[in-house]
């Protein structure tokens, strides 16, 4: 920064500024971060995952400015931005697929710091605050899920909070919190709209900044031959070598993400059906593992398998840094740390592979699948339907401008003609519909005919009316504006 | 690494480094303007792309109208295109001839404030209830505050039907000017 301060044609407004912000040494301090032993593509993963949750808030923003967060509309709504808007079916692609490449950033970057044993050396609260990001990313992605409110969001959602209701005690209270009720429906959207775009983002914002910080504060941890307190290879500044990798890689990440928007648009399903019995409903590919686990876990030992354990490996992988005081940062050297971290990743794989061959070893489940993404991928090809909004329907009947017509369908009312003929003349079981009886007689004959009915009228019960000459004209009239 | 090497490393490498850091600049800002452009399409969509759209509306049989003594009024369906919805409402509008004798349909709407503009029969003439202005049968001004005559709607006659588009017009103004 220095080279800029110095040009003669910046100089002046850069020292007004800097005297009146402290902008230089803000500038200086964020980009002069000494990496001991320099710049690394390893370290990129940190600062890609701000960077992909800076797009997603963008991306979100846009989407705003269309989705409508209640059961009737935000089906449409995300229909209409995937279909007409211009560029949205782009845009909702990129947020979409962003929650994936946000989730696969963050096990790189957990994995990476693991590897580096960068949580040494009094990095606890680092850790723990990256920790608490995780947990909140993850939130992000569930949250998420369910807005589109198709099939799959429905019913993904419909699992993932019956799951929560497996926590015992508060389970039962937990899952109606989540969901604003018994059932899921257009509170349980709200709820998860509010939490998607105003709770989490905001404790994602403060926890950044706190992981930050703490992360400058213990200093860079460099390469695992360091002590991670005090590393005694040459630094390099952040700025400028650091910073280009990180922004080559930012633009590598944001290519792949445009690349797969526009060949491959993320689809939306039909509107959830929650009468849909056959559906089989399956998470985001990331919550599978965890999905199939629980199908190993059966009545009264889900418990087990739902809390206990996941709620240990959380705790053992949240307290890492405090059961794990040694210095030692090469992996080779740490053979039970790395070794249950790669037991726990082949685990996950594993079961997301159980679950995948599951799903598509049995023929029944094979042909749904198969049979939703058909229902889906037939959805998208459809052109955008607007939704039909009724207008409220007017209690009274509106009277007719000619007053002659309204005291005649007064008179229509009064001699009860409604009874047989239906209201305004639409007809009934008991009687002839008298609409357009003005293409089928003048008003002559007609007057003549309701004065003496023919037999065949008689018969069918009609009796002759005996009205004043000015009623029956009114009568007549309105008969004749059916 | 010894000091000297790290001195290299200030020293002489700058102007290369400098040159990557603008070639990457150059990339980055060139992502970042690509990118904008689906943001500022998808922000602009409404301004480019008709998003309101008004249907003609039914307001019955021609035939019905031939042999029209005085206006009559008629509710008709309007299906308006809203953005992602599209609503059905109800809309008042009179039936009546003009001077030269053609069928026309006049919106209820008054051009003055915007009440709804009644026909009285004693009067033989259409009447505002809020600020009385008053009309005669073909709509056009015989009194009262409003600017103007009441406003005709465009129409068409497909299939025999009598076709409406119903549309608001600016009040307050002297000439009929369409509204949003
Ligand atoms: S609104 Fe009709 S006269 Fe004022």
């Amino acid at each position: 920064m220095s080279e800029l301060s110095n040009r003669n044609w910046r100089g002046g407004f850069f020292r007004w500024l800097d005297k009146r912000t402290g902008l230089d040494s803000l500038l200086r301090e964020a980009l002069d971060e000494p990496i001991p032993g320099g710049a690394r593509f390893a370290y990129v993963f940190g600062s890609a995952l701000l960077f992909i949750f800076i797009s997603q808030v963008i991306t979100g923003v846009f989407l705003a400015l269309y989705y409508v967060p209640s059961a009737d509309h935000a089906h449409t709504t995300v229909a209409y931005i995937s279909k007409a808007v211009s560029a949205g079916g782009f845009l909702r692609s990129i947020h979409a697929y962003g929650s994936s490449a946000m989730v696969i950033l963050l096990l790189l970057h957990v994995t990476q710091t693991f590897l580096y044993g960068s949580y040494k050396g009094r990095r606890e609260l680092l850790w723990l605050s990256g920790c608490v990001l995780f947990a909140l990313v993850l939130c992000m992605a569930f949250t998420g899920y369910l807005l589109p409110w198709d099939q799959k969001a429905y019913f993904a959602t419909a699992v993932g909070t019956n799951i929560a209701g497996e926590i015992p005690l508060i389970g039962a209270w937990l899952k109606s919190l989540m969901r604003g009720g018994a059932d899921m429906g257009t509170l349980t959207l709200s709820r998860f709209f509010v939490a998607h775009i105003l709770v989490v983002p905001a404790a994602i914002f403060a926890v950044v900044a706190l992981h930050v910080y703490l992360f400058r504060k213990a200093g860079a941890a460099g390469p695992i031959s360091e002590n991670p307190i005090s590393p005694t290879a040459p630094t390099e500044p952040f700025y400028p070598h650091q910073v280009m990798v990180d922004a080559a890689f930012a633009l590598l990440i944001i290519i792949v993400l445009a690349l797969l928007a526009h060949f491959a648009p993320f689809d939306l399903g039909p509107k959830a059906n929650p009468a849909d019995t056959h559906y089989l409903p399956r998470p985001e590919w990331y919550y599978i593992p965890i999905f199939q686990w629980l199908k190993y876990w059966p009545g009264s030992l889900s418990f087990v398998g739902v809390v206990i354990i996941p709620g240990l490996v959380a705790f053992f992988f949240a307290s890492l840094p405090f059961l794990d005081r040694r210095m030692e940062r090469r992996p080779w050297k740490r053979p039970i740390a790395v070794g249950s971290y790669t037991f726990i990743f082949l685990a996950l794989f594993g079961l997301g592979w159980m679950s995948y061959r599951s799903d598509h070893g049995d023929p029944g489940y094979a042909a749904q699948l198969i049979a939703q993404q058909k229902d889906t991928d037939e959805f998208m090809r459809k052109p955008f339907e607007a939704e039909i909004e009724q207008p409220v329907v007017a209690a009274t009947p509106e009277t007719p401008a000619n007053p002659l017509i309204a005291q005649g369908a007064q008179i229509y009312q009064e001699q009860a003609c409604n009874g047989c003929h239906g209201d305004a003349g639409t007809g009934s079981a008991a009687g002839p519909k008298l609409t357009g009886i003005h293409d089928r007689m003048s008003a002559d004959q007609l007057a003549a005919l309701l004065k003496s009915p023919s037999a065949k009228m008689t018969a069918g019960g009609m009796a002759p009316l005996n009205l004043p000459p000015d009623a029956m004209k009114s009568l007549v009239a309105y008969l004749e504006s059916l | 690494m010894s000091p000297p090497e790290l001195k290299r490393v200030a020293v002489a490498e700058p102007t290369r480094r400098s040159y990557l850091g603008w070639l990457l600049g150059l990339c980055t800002a060139g992502a970042g303007v690509a990118l904008s452009v689906p943001l500022i399409r998808f922000l602009l969509y409404p301004l480019r792309a008709r998003t309101t759209e008004v249907k003609w509306s039914d307001a019955g049989a021609v035939s019905d109208f031939a042999s029209l003594t005085g206006p009559v009024q008629r509710s008709i369906t309007v299906e308006q295109v809203d953005g992602w919805r599209k609503t059905v409402s109800d809309k008042i509008v009179y039936i009546t001839k003009s001077s030269s004798g053609e069928l026309e349909v006049l919106s209820a709407v008054c051009p003055h404030l915007g009440c709804s503009v009644q026909w009285r029969d004693s009067k033989h003439g259409f009447e505002c209830p809020c600020h009385a202005a008053s009309f005669r049968p073909d709509g056009s001004i015989t009194g009262g505050p409003a600017p103007r005559a009441m406003d005709t709607l465009q129409t068409q006659i497909q299939n025999g039907r009598l076709m409406v588009r119903y549309q608001y017009f600016r009040q307050l103004v002297a000439t009929k000017e369409v509204f949003g």
